[in-house]
This record gives structure tokens, sequence and C-alpha cells, in this order.
């Protein structure tokens, strides 16, 4: 890659290369047997370059094809946006383990025995269910190199167990599933297998809901689709233009007191960690929300030239795109009060585990709407089952400034989601019934 | 491209020596280029070319993939594939017999060659109106264009060539007041023709506009409506609501969802006609060879109301006992193909607009999409824009509302079918981890009675 920027370098004011190469062995499991095995290799080369201030952008997959690289970044620069920043220097990165050689000698075998343990766990509990189970492991070599003497250089091992399931019954369709993932080898698939059993024990019931407010606990798997409305108002580029709800709140009390959110890309072993971002910035903790109150937005180093302010290291790349300011991993502080106690104190209620259709709306205002696709009926302090043909409708910035409760252990979502239960004292429900 | 094709015919060789049930690969070369603003400026711009494969192999009822960039050593690559099936395999899977085809399918359309400043000046143009706009707080517009040659090649002979061209354009117009945020965003795109993205002047206005004067609408009020569909918003959800039911892969392993889905089951009204096909011209779900190398055909899912036919691949239609359809594809050589739609739409009828709405004293009209999703069973899609109707006229505009509905019977209630066939290019499909692949689809004007709509 250094040829790459030094002939960068001769054609533009200033460079910058990007390198990932990643393999990946997957394991797939189809209607209750194995069937898939997979591998991938993959490598990505992104050029940037600053020529007369403007920003100019190309990749390839092929090492070869240097020359027309710096031709194709250089082409574009004629029209790129004005260049805000410039590239960091050189950093002493934070030490953020994200490498589990152990990760490497998982043989395929044991993969497949993951796969095999979490289908039986399942199906002895409920026979009739179809079900696919996936079982992951890999790592990725990151690499930049700037013009500016900034250079990083780090390599992450990742792992994720994955088991879902389908019970048919005439028209009547039930969908389970959980999901773990990190850097670390995941021996035991327990947590997974337990969180399917729960859903499929509480779903064996039927209840109906009402058209009426409700008051409704999100698990962490139910919350997680009101994300995206959410972290699009703390997105840098929206706050920029204007069109956050919240991004002239800054020090300003917007939510319940309770509520705290932050950002950290430096939690040892999850697969959305890393020492520096995909700019070269080093990862911080940044607070966005501290207990209701507004701290903080993220940012890019375009973003945050354009702003006025300093990237928070939240450069990150999409696949084979350019640096956009986007999370590592969102973490919402945990409370005080169990799942349990907040199931106890709904006359009438709802918990959602799974919100369909959540980040279709105009998720910049905050609006959302979902059908139901696995909430249970509460009744008198107790789940009484699972109801169907019911939407829930809200704004979430509405929504986080009364929260009956927050729960007392944080889960993770998927690799980029902390969040502890959320209990909510009213929200609008629509239903068949 | 010679380089590819080289490498394509000396990899047949290989694949015909290497011992496997089945055996096929797929080489590809990309090239394509993006432009977005964000607000009044432009945002980033870039180029990209990419090149690689995969090679997937058959044996003993397990399958297996690797997927590449470099295309060298491909020999130990294929033998890769064929000891990973080994391990994956105990299980029983048939593949629909297709003939051994060369073909070799060109495009003359490459939209990446179109010089920068051409598509920049068009971009500017559409951000200069939304900006005109008064109210307007920023707006965002995605460009993005691509040309691809994919070589697909097989153990029983097939050598496939077939190059396309895809052209997507999005352009959101986004108003603010007073801490409320509203948004009107259109999609459209094309095989590979810029110019069809190029007079799009008026709507843009008019999407602004739109923004504008949704910050003072009220939203729905939640329930049940009577709903009529524009085309776009149809489309989405004949797409939605039982395209992705139609794809036999969720189907063919589960004995319940195969009961479920009998051929000639009652899914709606006489006169509902739901067809997949890619033998269409000029839209972005059409090639003639999937990425299985079976010809495309058109295929008509329900017929008369009744369910007739479903999308398949080889193996799922081997498994039913039914033909394939050509409608495995895969969005680039890093993937599998899976079993996907490709311009799907509702037949039109007769009907006028004003024979649809005639009758309606309280209903939503509900036009143009953000999106839409589906559990199989129930489904969600989003309007754009929702406007209630009284009276069988078409009254005050309120927030766009989101919808959502059974599958099974939904699809009985729609009431009233259009005449006004329309297809929207500007969507994209996403299945799995698979996402975008270019997908049309349409309908006329459609009328839905008892439809959920989320609201206050």
């Amino acid at each position: 890659m250094e040829h790459i920027l030094e002939r960068a370098r001769k054609a533009a004011e200033a460079a910058e290369v990007f390198l990932t190469s990643s393999e990946e062995t997957q394991v797939r499991f189809e209607a209750n047997r194995l069937k898939h095995l997979q591998s991938k290799q993959q490598t990505g080369i992104a050029l940037r370059v600053i020529k007369d201030g403007r920003l100019g952008y190309a990749t390839t997959t092929d090492p070869a094809k240097a020359a027309e690289l710096v031709e194709s970044a250089v082409e574009t620069a004629r029209f790129g946006a004005e260049v805000k920043f410039e590239f960091p220097g050189k950093y002493d990165y934070p030490r953020v383990a994200v490498n589990d050689r152990t990760v490497d000698s998982v043989p395929t075998e044991n993969m497949i025995a993951a796969g095999t343990k979490m289908l039986d766990i399942i199906l002895r509990h409920t026979p009739d269910l179809v079900c696919e189970a996936e079982v992951s492991k890999g790592s990725v070599n990151v690499k930049l190199l700037n013009s500016r003497g900034g250079q990083a250089d780090y390599r992450k091992s990742f792992y994720s167990i994955g088991v879902g399931g389908t019970l048919v019954n005439g028209t009547d369709m039930l969908f389970v599933g959980e999901g773990d993932s990190s850097c670390h080898h995941l021996t035991d698939p327990k947590d997974v297998t337990d969180a399917v059993l729960w859903q499929l024990e509480l779903a064996k019931n039927k209840a109906t809901a009402p058209t009426k407010m409700l008051p409704v606990v999100f698990t962490p798997n139910g919350f997680a689709s009101l994300v995206m409305p959410l972290m699009a108002a703390f997105n840098g580029k929206t706050v920029l233009e204007g069109a956050s709800p919240i991004g002239n709140k800054r020090g300003q009390s917007v939510y319940d007191k309770k509520f705290s959110l932050f950002d950290d890309p430096a939690i040892s072993y999850r697969p959305h960690s890393r020492p520096c971002d995909d700019e070269g910035v080093p990862s911080r903790r940044t607070p966005l929300v501290e207990k209701g109150t507004v701290k903080g937005f993220i940012y890019d180093l375009q973003t945050a030239g354009l702003a006025g302010t300093k990237s928070t290291g939240n450069g990150n790349r999409g696949r084979g795109g350019p640096p956009a300011p986007s999370a590592s991993a969102y973490i919402i502080t945990p409370g005080d009060t169990s799942f349990e106690d907040m199931v106890k104190d709904m006359k009438e209620g709802l918990v959602i585990e799974q919100l369909m259709g959540a980040e279709q709306g105009n998720i910049l205002s905050g609006d959302f709407s979902g059908n139901v696709l696995l909430g249970f009926k509460v009744e008198n302090g107790k789940i009484v089952g699972r109801v169907k043909d019911t939407m829930i409708h809200g704004n979430v910035h509405q929504l986080l400034k009364d929260i009956a409760a927050l729960g007392d252990k944080a889960h993770w979502v998927g690799v980029s989601l902390q969040t502890p239960h959320l209990y909510f004292p009213a929200i609008s429900v629509a239903s068949k019934g | 491209m010679a380089y590819l094709v080289n490498a394509a015919r000396d990899l047949a060789e290989v694949l015909k020596k290497t011992p496997a049930d089945y055996l096929e690969a797929r080489l590809e070369e990309n090239e394509s280029s993006y432009i977005t603003y964000r607000g009044k400026g432009l945002e980033s711009i870039g180029r990209a070319t990419s090149s690689g494969g995969n090679i997937r192999a058959l044996v003993n009822g397990g399958w297996g993939f690797v997927s590449f960039n470099s295309l060298e050593d491909l020999p130990s690559r294929a033998v890769q594939a064929v000891k990973q099936a080994g391990l994956a395999g105990g299980g029983d899977v048939k593949l629909a017999p297709v003939d051994a085809i060369k073909d070799k399918i060109t495009t003359d359309k490459n939209p990446v060659a179109i010089p920068l400043a051409e598509k920049k000046q068009l971009l500017d143009s559409y951000n200069d109106i939304i900006w005109r706009t008064t109210g307007i707080q920023s707006s965002n517009i995605a460009y993005g264009d691509g040309r691809k040659r994919v070589i697909f090649l097989s153990s029983a002979g097939s050598f496939i060539e077939q190059e396309r061209a895809d052209v997507s354009l999005r352009i959101t117009a986004i108003a603010a007041k007073d801490g409320e945020v509203q948004q009107v965003g259109m999609s459209v795109g094309s095989r590979g023709d810029f110019t069809e993205l190029t007079k799009l002047h008026k709507e843009v206005e008019e999407s602004a506009q739109r923004a504008v004067a949704l910050l003072t609408a009220p939203a729905a009020k939640g329930g049940e409506y009577t709903v009529v569909l524009d085309p776009i918003l149809a489309g989405v959800f004949v797409h939605e609501a039982f395209g992705h039911l139609s794809e036999s892969d969720f189907v063919y392993e589960n004995d319940r969802m195969r009961e479920l889905m009998t051929l000639g089951k009652q899914f709606g009204g006489k006169h509902l006609n739901i067809i997949d096909t890619a033998t269409l011209p000029n839209l972005r779900g059409s090639f003639k060879y999937d990425d299985e190398g079976v010809p495309a055909v058109k295929n008509y899912l329900i017929r008369e109301g009744k369910l007739v036919g479903r999308l398949h691949s080889r193996e799922t239609a081997a498994k039913m006992g039914e033909k394939p359809t050509g409608n495995a594809r895969a969005i680039s050589y890093r993937y599998p193909p899976i079993v996907r739609m490709t311009n799907t739409y509702i037949e039109p009828r007769d009907l006028s607009f004003n024979d649809i709405i005639a009758d309606i004293k309280e209903g939503i009209y509900a036009r143009n999409w953000y999106g839409g999703t589906t559990s199989m069973e129930m489904f969600t899609f989003s309007a754009g824009e929702a406007y209630m109707i009284r009276n069988g006229k078409i009254a005050e505009a309120v927030r766009p509302v989101m919808l959502t509905g059974n599958v099974f019977t939904t699809l009985h209630n729609i009431d009233a079918i259009g005449n006004d066939l329309d297809m929207n290019q500007g969507g994209g499909c996403g299945k799995g981890e698979q996402m975008p692949l270019p997908v049309s689809n349409g309908s006329p004007h459609i009328r839905i009675q008892h439809c959920l709509v989320g609201g206050k």
C-alpha cells in the first residue's frame, strides 16, 4: 500500500490509503439439518486524495490496479466536496483488545457441533419447529496509511452464533430467534437457546390487544427496532443540516432523567470495537445523553470540520463506502428494575420482543409505527399470551421523555447496541383484536 | 474482460474434472460511480472497480461455497469448495434439470462512462429546485450507477456471459419547523439508461412542496380503513404481501408451509392476477438467465385469485416436483444465489381511479413509499404520502402512514383493481444479508378493505 500512497502523493496534495482484508467461515443449517459451508476471502483498497482543496475517492479489489485507482480518485476530486479537515498524524492509539487468536484454530467440526447442539435443544422443546442456525468465525485485517504520517494496523477476530425457527399452524406463524457475537470463541450457546425457549414458552397461549393507549415494556430485542429512528438524530450530519429534532438542544434536558446513552468503541472483544476509526482517529467513549441531558453527537472528520467541532472518532466505512459518522456500539445505561417487576406493575399492557417496520417511516422526526411481530399481553401483572394483528405508533423522542423504569441488566442486541429493558407508561396501540 | 474470459475457460476444464455431484462458478467484473448530496453541497463522489468470483459445489446433498477476489489458483478453490460440500453433506438435494447453455448477452449502455461533470450538472439542477422551495431545511440526493459482467459456468457445460448496467437515483426533500421534521422522497432507476433520470424537474419540485406542506398536516387516527394505493405503493404491497411468500426456499422443506401454499388455493378474488417475470425489456429486475444459468420465464403466481405458481431455484423446483423458473439470484460473487423476485406486478383490470374512490365515505389514499417488510405471514409497508378520502373525494393531506396486515386475508380484501399499471424502478430488495438487489414492482391503483393503519 506504500506504493499507492507514494503514487497518490505525486498527483495530489494529500492522500490516505485504507486496506481491509478478511476471511470468514460460515456453517449454515437449514430445515433442521446442516446444509451449507461457506468460506469468503475479501480484499478492498480505498484511496482518498485531497487535490486543490477538494476530496476525491476511489476503491478497488485489485492491488495491481494502483495507477487506475490514483487516476480515478484524482478525477473525482475535481468535483469533490471542499475539504474541511486534515488527515490525522501519528497517534499512540489506545489498547483495545479485539483479536483472539484462539478463534483461528476452532475447527469447522466444532462449529458444526455448536449448531447441532442449538438445534437439538430447541427441537427437543418444540419438535414441530423448522429451524435454521448459523455459526461463523473469521478475522479482518485493517491497515491505514496517510501522507501526514498517520498509520494504523490492527487485526480483529470475530465469532457469531445464531438460531431461529418457524412454527406454522394453518395460516398462523410464529418466528423465534436469537444470536450472539464476540471476538472470542463462543463456547456455550445456553444464553441464546434460553432466549429462544423463553419466546416459545410465552407464545404458547394467545391473547388479544385492545385499540388504546397501553403501558409497554420493550425487551432489548424489541427496543433495537427503535434505535434507527433514535440514532438518526445523533448523527452529526443530520444535526449539521438542521434536520435533527434535538440538534440545537445540546446541554438541555430533553429526555427522562433515567436515560443515559453513549457510544463506546473501546469495549474489549466486541466485534465493533477498534483502536481507531476508519480515518485513523483514536477510539473514545462519546457521551450522547447523560441523565436526560443531550451531551453530544457523533462526527467523522469532514462533518466535524463543517460543523466547527472535532471528530468523535466515528468515521466508519460501510462496505466500500467513504467514511461517514456512524456509531460503534450504543450503550444505554441500565436502571434498577427487574423485568419481572415491570410486568407485575402493569394492570393491562404489552411486552414487545420483535417489532417489524419501525425503521421505515419518517425516521428523522423520530416517528415510528410497527407491527408487533412477537409481543405478549400482560393482564394483572402476568403475561397471558401472544398478541397478533397489532400495531404500535409513537415518537421515540417523546417516548424517552417519560420512562417508567429501566431494566437492571443490559443485554447486547447484535453488535451495535447494549440496552436494558425499557418500560414506558403509555404507547398508542391499534389492533384488530 | 479478456482476462476474465480466459480465467473462466480454464476453470471450465477444471470443473469438468473435479469430482463432485455438481459444480458451478461465477466470475465477475464491476465498475461503478456514485455522487451524493447532503444539504446544498455535494457530499461525496467516488469511483469503484471490483473483480472476483466464487465456486459452488454440491456433494452428497451438502453445498460448499468459496468466494474470493483474486482469480489466481482457481483449481485449489474448486478443491476447497468440494471439500466443504463433503463436510456439509448427508442430506438429499436434487437439482431440476436444465440444458447446458452457451450464450453471450451484451449491453451497449455504460452509465459509468458518462462524464462526472454531466452527472453533477443534472444533480445540481435538482438540488437547486429543492432549495428554491420556501420552508426547505435540507436535501439528500444519492445517485449511483454500475456496469457488471458476469460469467457463469457449470460442470454440466454451461458457459454464459452476461453484461448489465444499472442506474439509480433517490432524492429527498426535508422540511423542518419548530422541531418538526418532515421529508418526501422519490426513487427512480433504469437499466443503465441515464437519460431516463434527466426529466424529473417537475416531480422534484412537487416533492419539495409536499415536504413543506406535511409540516402542518395532521396525523391520521390509527385503526381500520378502506385504503386506496397508488401504483407505486401497490407495487411495494404486492412485493411484500405476496411476492416474498412465493419464494419457495421458505416453503420447500417445511411441510406445513407446503400445505398452506398448495397450488390451486384461493388467495383473492377472481379479478386478481399476480405475475413475476424477468423477461420484460428494460426493467431493473430483468435478465435472460439467472445466477444458476436458468432461462427467465413469465411466471403467473396468482391467476383469477388462485395460487398457480411460485419462484424457484433448481433445488427448490426439484424438491417440489415443479419446473425451475429462473429466480435464483445473487447480489454479487460474494454470495451464493438464493430465490428472489425479478419484476413483480398486479395485472391491470378496467376500473378508473374515480370508480375506485367514488363509494368510499371515509378512507385513506396512500401514495409513494418509504419501504416495506414482511414476516411471510404479516407485512408492513409505509406510504410516502397520504390523504384522507371523504365522500368519494380526495380530501386533506395527512402525515405518511404505515399499513400492516395479514398476507392470507389482505389479498382477499382487495376489492377493486384499476386500469393504470405502472412499474416502479426505484427500489432494491433485501433478503438475508443480500441487499440491495435490483428489482421492479408495479400495479394499477387498488382498493383494500379493512386495512390496519398505524396512527395516533
